[in-house]
């Protein structure tokens, strides 16, 4: 199953905010095995959706190297439910950051309309039992970045563009140069 | 200044909505790890909250100056050394650490800190 739960990426300012979309589709399994007879996102999964959102943006401040995972959910509310054909927003703010972690307001638009908010504690996985664990493979994960177009609209406070970060690049050409020589 | 009744109050309100705890659980003699079962990312969140509560800044290791217990200067056979200790309470006025000087193992410096330890923390920021 692919663990993707956004879309793409709308907005992306470093170290700030950033906001994506999630169109709600019938072809997702999910909806109907959450409840067959009246399909809806499940909102555990929203939830997923603001913390890779949150996840990409706490990330990017180590330029994807730092392991972030979620830590914590603290108050999570929801007013209506999404639907097959709905489209969500799910937006993300940095309340507090530091080396360790960061603090994160997100908030989720249903169709433009308030859904709800959450709040979001990452954390940074560090220290030595964490040196050899890679949360992901390079190369794929830059697939993954690419494929939600997070680099189109990523950008610094000053408003200059998010590069992306050679050693991700370094990684594409070293699989593309084996596998699709 | 805040009274002590105050800063009891907003600390604890902190602590419950950064634990989940009841208000009754948050006594000032209340250990942060061993009764109200605070894990090492909840202190970041704990941090956040009192910052927005007191607005007051806290730098990492502040409050928590888990360099010292990392450092092999200070640390011996598993136990924080004579010097540790007098780094440790430079470094935590605020806090009490009688009961940990008669058996520094490194092991319970996670659950050194009670409430009123964080209560007296917060004033001395205030002051």
């Amino acid at each position: 199953m692919r663990w993707f739960w956004i879309d793409r990426f709308e907005e992306f300012v470093s170290g700030q905010s950033a906001r994506t979309v999630k169109n709600v589709s019938l072809s997702e399994e999910h909806l109907d095995d959450y409840n067959q007879t009246w399909p809806y996102m499940p909102p555990p999964l929203m939830i997923e959706g603001l913390a890779q959102t949150g996840g990409l943006l706490l990330g990017q401040m180590s330029d994807f190297k730092a392991r972030v995972v979620l830590a914590k959910v603290g108050r999570a509310s929801f007013e209506r439910l999404a639907r097959p054909g709905d489209r969500l927003t799910y937006q993300v703010r940095f309340l507090s950051q530091q080396a360790d972690g960061a603090i994160a307001e997100g908030t989720i638009l249903l169709n433009d309309e308030p859904l709800g908010a959450v709040e979001l504690v990452f954390a940074t996985l560090s220290g030595p039992e964490f040196e050899k664990v890679e949360l992901f493979q390079p190369h794929e994960f830059l697939r993954m970045l690419r494929s939600m177009r997070l680099f189109d609209v990523a950008k610094n406070p000053d408003g200059t563009p998010v590069v992306i970060p050679e050693h991700l690049v370094a990684a594409e050409q070293a699989f593309l140069s084996v596998n699709c020589p | 200044m805040a009274s002590n009744d105050e800063v009891f109050e907003k600390v604890r309100e902190a602590l419950v909505d950064a634990l989940a705890v009841d208000d009754s659980d948050v006594t000032p003699a209340a250990t942060m790890v061993g009764d109200l079962g605070a894990e090492s990312i909840d202190f970041l969140d704990i941090v956040y909250r009192l910052e927005k509560a007191f607005g007051i800044s806290i730098s990492r290791g502040e409050l928590f100056p888990d360099d010292i217990l990392t450092n092999a200067e200070y640390v011996s056979d598993g136990k924080v050394t004579a010097s540790g200790l007098a780094q440790l309470k430079a470094r935590m006025p605020f806090a009490d650490l009688s009961k940990f000087e008669q058996n520094p193992l490194v092991q319970d410096f996670g659950n050194l800190l009670t409430v009123n330890d964080l209560c007296n923390y917060v004033k001395t920021k205030l002051a």
